[in-house]
Order: structure tokens, then C-alpha cells, then sequence
């Protein structure tokens, strides 16, 4: 962990405001924030564990779990709900059998839902690791897990 | 190395002219995110797929969203002596398919295109700009989106870009404030507060030390002007930042940008090492004395960010909670400094009155509200997508003949307007001119942009449940009225929707409102309730029912709607009974199908897959519809509708 992170804290050292591009880069190096490591940003930004928690816990983006290997977002925007989000919502919880900030026992899912993705024009959108599909329905919800799950099946 | 700015105009037009001139032909494709979500990654991959088979040499330049997006994946073929022809709602077939009718065998084929750009016309294709949705639009913020490469500065200079900042750099930074106070610009991020005296306040107040923030947190669900002004034009919001520093004496910025957003951060920073390549950014940029130097700042994810005092918050690195003003960030902001933090349309906005002039500005809008104003279109309207249009133009103008109305021929219900902030407006109130007076006064807000439109199939008090329960999720906790408040009108509201509600809620919805926006902290807590406020005083009929007939006159509320087959209808196809998620379902073979309301999750599937010519289940709220209690024989339909029946 240690040499890990350091490549990630080392170019913040005297910068002022480092910390949330801190926990945004470590997040990205580990998948979430282990427990360690918020010590260790702690100590190096010469901040109490108390404080760098505190703001981890405040901003949604911020995970202290593992998170599956690949992440399906839901988005829950105002046009996505006006055209039946929920519906793909429940349809991907059937699905992958797990609720939002989940993650599927094989380690292979997890579920987010975000408040808007700003693709309203082609609501409902969900979101799969980083592709974005727009106007979906529970058929196409259907189509596009199972088009990322083939190499898993194969 | 240094250029002068004549010289670096030379080399960007020497560019753009025979990037528009060539020989060859050329495609423009939307890949902002919009058309990626829409497929243009596969629609450019079928169109290279194509290109290999033939001779032809063609150009393609991916390009950023020219609004129409409700017809993406869109794109533009350039063909040398022949009007633009702009393509939309494409397949990978039938954009091969172009491909091959119009660049090889020169068929513009009119009955898939949407329309021409240029002198010359193409028969059966009318002209793009003069489209319905697009004719009584005025692009400033988005003049140059979906035209140019946004990923080329060149582009951006070449339609007049930095010009505006050439001029400023000869101005007096009072000369510059005078100028966007002519304009009448107002902050297009919500407030509405005047552009050029909110710089003027962070001009002379004292100190070194200043700083230009551009807010690019786009919280607003149902709001996406920016990300899609960002993704397609970074350099209108680059320059109008720049021109707000040289006002204001700012010598550091920050872009404050959702995470969300990706595409758009790698825009900016594309734009920001060609800006730095030009030394139209940094140290002595142009060769003047003005020094400016700028940082990307991802948010993580806190609606209340937006806020101007959280979002500094949370540059510091610290949990983004507002704190009450005075002290104004223009006195006392970021680190302690004065501060002038504008949105990205604003920023847009001021590139483009430098270009031009105040005057020419303010020519545009109403008395009031000077200028133009963008606005994403969304929810159950035919054309979604992002406009622009002079400030006072009536809702109806913009759902009705820009958005060509509601989906399906359904009834219009309401049009919501500045997200969470604001309120649902109702039919009778679609002559309201749209300004920041009219909307305010009817008890919504501009906002930032935000309009989704809802039909007689949206429910006004889920709605009103939708929002609060967003904002409940995004109260950042500091202050009593919002952390607690919303909370126990979301309770309320929450009750009302699933048939629970009591006599005397409505009251106290409204008692618990007014509380809440009079003594909470922020902005999110004080019009947090408007919302609720907007749908009672517009469709309490609609709560009434809840509460004392536990009905849903929408069919939305799940706990307050049944799903029937209804017996002289089914033909015992069983459809419905194999799809059926719960197996709440029973019948048989030419059997009338039962649902049984105990098990029945009220998902709907029934309804969706039972055949049209069926059309046998019934989505009903208070009320039941008499069935048989075992599956008995059908009634077979009738000779003539039978002809054209086909087993399913």
C-alpha cells in the first residue's frame, strides 16, 4: 500500500486543497478508500483521521468497499424518472440480484445510482463502467447486462 | 514563439477554410455525450467500415452537439459544391448505407435526411437552420456547438474566437465591467444576479490576492447546458473566464467540474495546453502584462456544491457546507480572498459580448432580462434536446413548436423548471414569457436551464416526492429547517403517495414549506420546498385524491394502482402469464387470464406485452373491475378482427 499511495500523494506535498484530489486518485488506484490509506493521507497532509474521513464521507463519490469490477450506474435524474428509471432500476436489481451500493457476491457487479448524468434528452440512461446507453427499457436492461457479462460466461 | 494575435488569426482561418474548402468530402459526426449515448461510437465505425470499401478520401471530424439531440446519432456530410446535409436518427445500416448512395452514387437521399445548410438548396430537403426546432433559436452561449471541432482551437479562432479577449487586453478592467453592464447580462447559473456588478464588488474590494472561479457543478438533475457547452465549445468559456480575471484582477481560477462529467474534463484539458501552445494563457498572455493561470477541480459528488460558498469549500479540500453571508465571497472567499465565481453559460455568454458589443447583447430579450438563455429540453416531449433562445419567448413557443409537444399526442401536464429549486408550471400558465420576473412570480425560477416536461401520465405529488427526496439526499446537514425539515415533509410526502396520507397534510406540507425557506441557511434549503409549493397551488386536485380517495388519478403511485385482464378481452394467449416476473398469474390455453392482486408486484410487464390488437389489461386506481374467479373459456373476437389475427 505504502509505495503505492506515495506515488499518488508525493506530487500534492505543500500544495493547499490536496486532499480531494488525494482521495479522488486513490480511490482510483484501489477501487475505494481502504482504511489504511486514509491514515496514511492523514499523516502526509499533516490533517486529523477524523478530518480526512469527515470529507470522504461527506462527497458521494467516496467508497470504503470494494467495489465490483464492473460498475453499473442508474441514473435517477428528473427526465429519467418522468420516463420510467424506475423501471430499469428494479429491472437491474432483478438482474444482478443486489440493491444500490451493492455489490454482487461474486465480486463482479455493483449497483450505483447517480441523481443526473446529463444526458436527459435520451432519458432513461444507465451506464455501464464508462459507455453510456440511452432511451433503454427492461428488454434493452436485459440485452446490455448480458452483453457484458459474456467473457465472465465464456 | 510568441505570435501575435493577427498572426495566430492567420494560421486558425488558413486552417478552418480548407478544413471547410477541401477538395474532398467531409463528415461531421456528434460525439458529445449525447451522441455517444445514442450510439455515434458504432454509426462511425459502420461509416469507416464503408469508407474502406470505396476510393473516396474523405475527412471526418468529430464534432460536439448541435442540439437536436433527440435525433442523435447526427451527422453532417460536407460534399464539395453541394449544400451541408445534415443526417439524423442514424443506424450503422443506414449511415453505411449514406455512405454509399450520397458519396459514392451522389443520391442525397431527402427521405433520410433532415436538412441542408448553405446557399444552395437540395430538392426535398428543407433547410436545417429553418426546422421547427431550430428557427426561433439564437445561438450566443452555443453559437459555435456542433459546428466546430472542439478539440481545435484553430476552430474557435476562426469564428472570432478571442477576439473578445484581444479587445479586452486594450481596455481599462472598468471600460470591461461597463461594457458587460450595457450588456445586461445576468448569472445564468440560477440567481440571476447581474454579471457586471458582482464583478465590479470583487474588483474593488481590497486586496492582491483575487480569484475567477467558473462553476461547472451541474447539479440540477434534468440540467445539462454546460456539460454539453463544455464538451463542444471549452474555448467560449476558457475566454469569457479570462476577460472576467482581466476585469476583475484576478491572477488564479478554478474550474469547479462534476466528476460526472468526463468527456467534458478532457475537453478542457485539451483546450488548456492549446491555449498554453498559443500563450493565451499563463504568464504576459498576448504579450500584455496580464498573467493568468487556471486549475481543474473535479467535484465529488454534493449537490450543494453548487453553492457558492460550499463549492469554495470544497476547493479548499474541506466537506462542501455553505456558511451564511456576509461576508460576500467577493470580500472574503476562497482562502479568505475575494472572489467572483460565474457558471459556464455566463462565462460563455461574456466571450461572446466582448466579441461583439454590449449593445448587441442586450438587443436580444426582454425589458428585464436582457440576452438569450439556454435551456435542456427533456421528459415526455418529442424533441429533446439543448436551445437557446431569447429571453422572454413563451413556454408554449418552446414545448410546442421547438419541442413539437408532448409524446404519444398525450395530454401536456406540466413543465418543471429549475430542478430541485424550482416549481411545475401548469397549461394555463404556458403563455408565461420566460424571464426571471414571470417564472419567479408564478413560484418556480429560471434556474439554471433545466425544463422537463410532463404529461397526464406523470404524478405531481411523486414528483414533488422525486424532488424532495433529492434534496433530503443532498441537505449537507448543517442547518435544523433543511436537514430536518425536508425530511419530515418528505415523510409526509412519502405517505401521501402510497395512500396513506391524512386530512390536514396538505396544510401542514405548506405550514412546513414556508418554515423551511424562510430560516434555512442556503439557497438549496430555502427553495427546496418549491416543488411541493408549485404542485399544490397547481394540481391539488391531484393530492386531494390521494389522500382522500386513495387514488392516483395518474396510474403512477405503485401502491395505489391494480393491474385487470379484463375477460371479454383476453384471447388466453398467455403471453402475459409466461412474462409475468411473480407468477402472479393464472389461466390456460383459450382460457380468460386472472391476476391475483395479492401477488401481483404492479410491475406492469402484463401490460407491455399483452397484444395491441388484445389490448386486454387495465391499469385502474380506486377502483376494481369484476373478474371471473377461475380462468373460464374466452370470448373468441369477432369474424372480422379475427381475419388478421396472427398466433403469437
Amino acid at each position: 500500500m505504502s509505495s503505492k499511495l506515495s506515488a499518488v500523494l508525493e506530487p500534492y506535498r505543500e500544495q493547499k486543497g490536496a486532499l480531494i484530489p488525494v482521495l479522488q486518485e486513490t480511490q482510483e488506484k484501489f477501487g475505494y478508500l481502504p482504511e489504511a490509506a486514509i491514515s496514511e493521507i492523514a499523516k502526509f497532509l499533516g490533517l486529523s483521521q477524523s478530518m480526512v474521513y469527515g470529507v470522504a464521507s461527506f462527497y458521494a463519490q467516496f467508497r470504503f468497499e470494494p467495489q465490483g469490477k464492473h460498475l453499473i450506474k442508474v441514473c435517477q435524474g428528473t427526465a429519467c424518472h418522468v420516463r420510467g428509471a424506475a423501471r430499469i432500476l428494479d429491472e437491474v436489481e432483478k438482474q444482478l440480484g443486489i440493491k444500490p451500493r451493492e455489490t454482487t457476491r461474486d465480486m463482479e457487479c455493483s449497483l450505483e445510482t447517480i441523481a443526473c448524468f446529463g444526458s436527459c434528452a435520451l432519458a432513461p440512461v444507465m451506464v455501464v463502467d464508462e459507455k453510456v446507453y440511452g432511451r433503454t427499457t427492461p428488454a434493452r436492461v436485459r440485452e446490455i447486462l448480458a452483453k457484458h457479462n459474456e467473457p465472465r460466461g465464456a | 514563439m510568441t505570435l501575435t494575435f493577427a498572426e495566430i488569426q492567420t494560421r486558425a482561418e488558413a486552417e478552418w477554410t480548407a478544413h471547410r474548402n477541401s477538395e474532398n468530402p467531409h463528415i461531421l459526426i456528434g460525439t458529445a455525450t449525447c451522441g455517444l449515448a445514442a450510439g455515434a461510437l458504432d454509426v462511425l465505425e459502420a461509416i469507416k467500415e464503408q469508407l474502406t470499401k470505396s476510393t473516396i478520401e474523405v475527412a471526418i471530424t468529430e464534432v460536439g452537439c448541435i442540439g437536436t439531440c433527440y435525433a442523435e446519432p447526427i451527422i453532417n456530410i460536407i460534399k464539395p459544391g453541394r449544400p451541408h446535409i445534415y443526417y439524423g436518427s442514424l443506424t450503422p445500416e443506414t449511415a453505411a448505407q449514406i455512405i454509399e448512395d450520397y458519396l459514392v452514387n451522389d443520391n442525397p437521399r431527402p427521405d433520410l435526411a433532415m436538412g441542408t445548410d448553405g446557399e444552395d438548396e437540395i430538392e426535398n430537403i428543407p433547410r436545417f437552420f429553418e426546422l421547427p426546432m431550430l428557427k426561433p433559436q439564437v445561438r450566443v452561449a452555443l453559437r459555435n456547438c456542433g459546428l466546430i471541432d472542439p478539440e481545435n482551437i484553430n476552430h474557435y479562432i476562426a469564428n472570432g474566437g478571442y477576439s473578445g479577449l484581444n479587445k479586452t487586453l486594450t481596455m481599462t478592467p472598468e471600460a470591461v465591467i461597463a461594457e458587460i453592464k450595457k450588456s445586461g447580462l445576468r448569472g445564468r447559473g440560477g440567481a440571476g444576479f447581474p454579471t457586471g456588478l458582482k464583478w465590479e464588488f470583487c474588483q474593488q474590494a481590497p486586496g492582491e490576492t483575487k480569484y475567477v472561479i467558473c462553476n461547472a457543478d451541474e447539479g440540477d438533475p434534468g440540467a445539462f447546458m454546460d456539460r454539453s457547452l463544455l464538451e463542444s465549445d471549452p474555448n467560449a468559456v476558457l475566454e469569457g473566464i479570462l476577460i472576467g480575471a482581466y476585469a476583475i484582477g484576478a491572477t488564479e481560477g478554478y474550474i469547479y467540474i462534476r466528476a460526472e462529467y468526463p468527456l467534458a474534463i478532457k475537453r478542457l484539458k485539451t483546450t488548456l495546453q492549446q491555449m498554453a501552445d498559443y500563450g493565451l494563457i499563463g504568464d504576459k498572455i498576448l504579450g500584455s502584462d496580464f498573467s493568468f493561470h487556471i486549475k481543474i477541480k473535479q467535484g465529488a459528488g454534493a449537490f450543494v456544491c453548487g453553492e457558492e460558498t460550499a463549492l469554495m469549500r470544497s476547493i479548499e479540500g474541506k466537506r462542501g457546507m455553505p456558511s451564511s453571508r456576509p461576508p460576500f465571497p467577493a470580500q472574503s472567499g476562497l482562502w479568505g480572498k475575494p472572489t467572483n465565481i460565474n457558471n459556464v453559460e455566463t462565462w460563455s455568454n461574456v466571450s461572446a459580448i466582448m466579441q461583439r458589443s454590449g449593445d448587441w447583447y442586450a438587443s436580444y430579450g426582454s425589458e428585464k432580462s436582457k440576452g438569450t438563455k439556454t435551456f435542456a429540453l427533456a421528459g415526455k416531449i418529442n424533441r429533446t434536446g439543448l436551445i437557446e433562445v431569447p429571453m422572454g419567448t413563451p413556454l408554449s413557443e418552446i414545448i410546442f413548436d421547438i419541442g413539437g409537444g408532448i409524446i404519444g399526442d398525450k395530454e401536456f401536464k406540466a413543465v418543471q423548471t429549475g430542478g430541485p429549486s424550482g416549481g411545475c408550471l401548469p397549461a394555463s400558465l404556458l403563455h408565461l414569457p420566460v424571464d426571471y420576473q414571470s417564472l419567479t412570480e408564478a413560484g418556480s425560477i429560471m434556474g439554471s436551464g433545466g425544463m422537463v416536461v410532463a404529461d397526464e401520465e406523470t404524478c405531481m405529488v411523486d414528483l414533488a416526492r422525486f424532488f424532495l427526496s433529492f434534496v433530503q439526499d443532498e441537505s449537507c446537514g448543517k442547518c435544523v429547517p433543511c436537514r430536518v425539515g425536508t425530511r419530515q415533509m418528505l415523510n409526509m410526502l412519502e405517505h401521501i403517495t402510497r395512500g396513506e396520507g391524512q386530512p390536514g397534510d396538505i396544510e401542514r406540507l405548506e405550514k412546513l414549506a414556508h418554515l423551511i425557506k424562510a430560516t434555512s441557511l442556503c439557497g438549496l434549503g430555502q427553495t427546496a420546498p418549491n416543488p411541493v409549493l408549485t404542485t399544490i397551488r397547481y394540481f391539488r386536485d391531484e393530492y386531494e385524491a390521494h389522500i382522500n380517495e386513495k387514488r392516483c388519478p395518474a396510474l403512477s403511485c405503485s401502491t395505489l394502482i391494480s393491474y385487470y385482464i379484463l375477460p371479454d378481452k383476453c384471447q388466453g394467449c398467455g403471453i402475459c402469464l409466461r412474462n409475468c416476473p411473480v407468477d402472479a398469474i393464472i389461466g390456460d390455453k383459450r382460457m380468460v387470464h386472472i391476476i391475483d392482486q395479492e401477488k401481483c408486484i404492479k410491475c406492469g410487464t402484463c401490460l407491455d406485452v399483452c397484444p395491441e390488437r388484445f389490448s386486454a389489461v387495465k391499469k385502474v386506481s380506486g377502483e376494481e373491475i369484476e373478474v371471473p374467479s377461475e380462468p373460464i373459456p374466452v370470448t373468441p373476437l369477432k369474424k372480422a378482427e379475427a381475419a388478421d389475427k396472427t398466433p403469437v
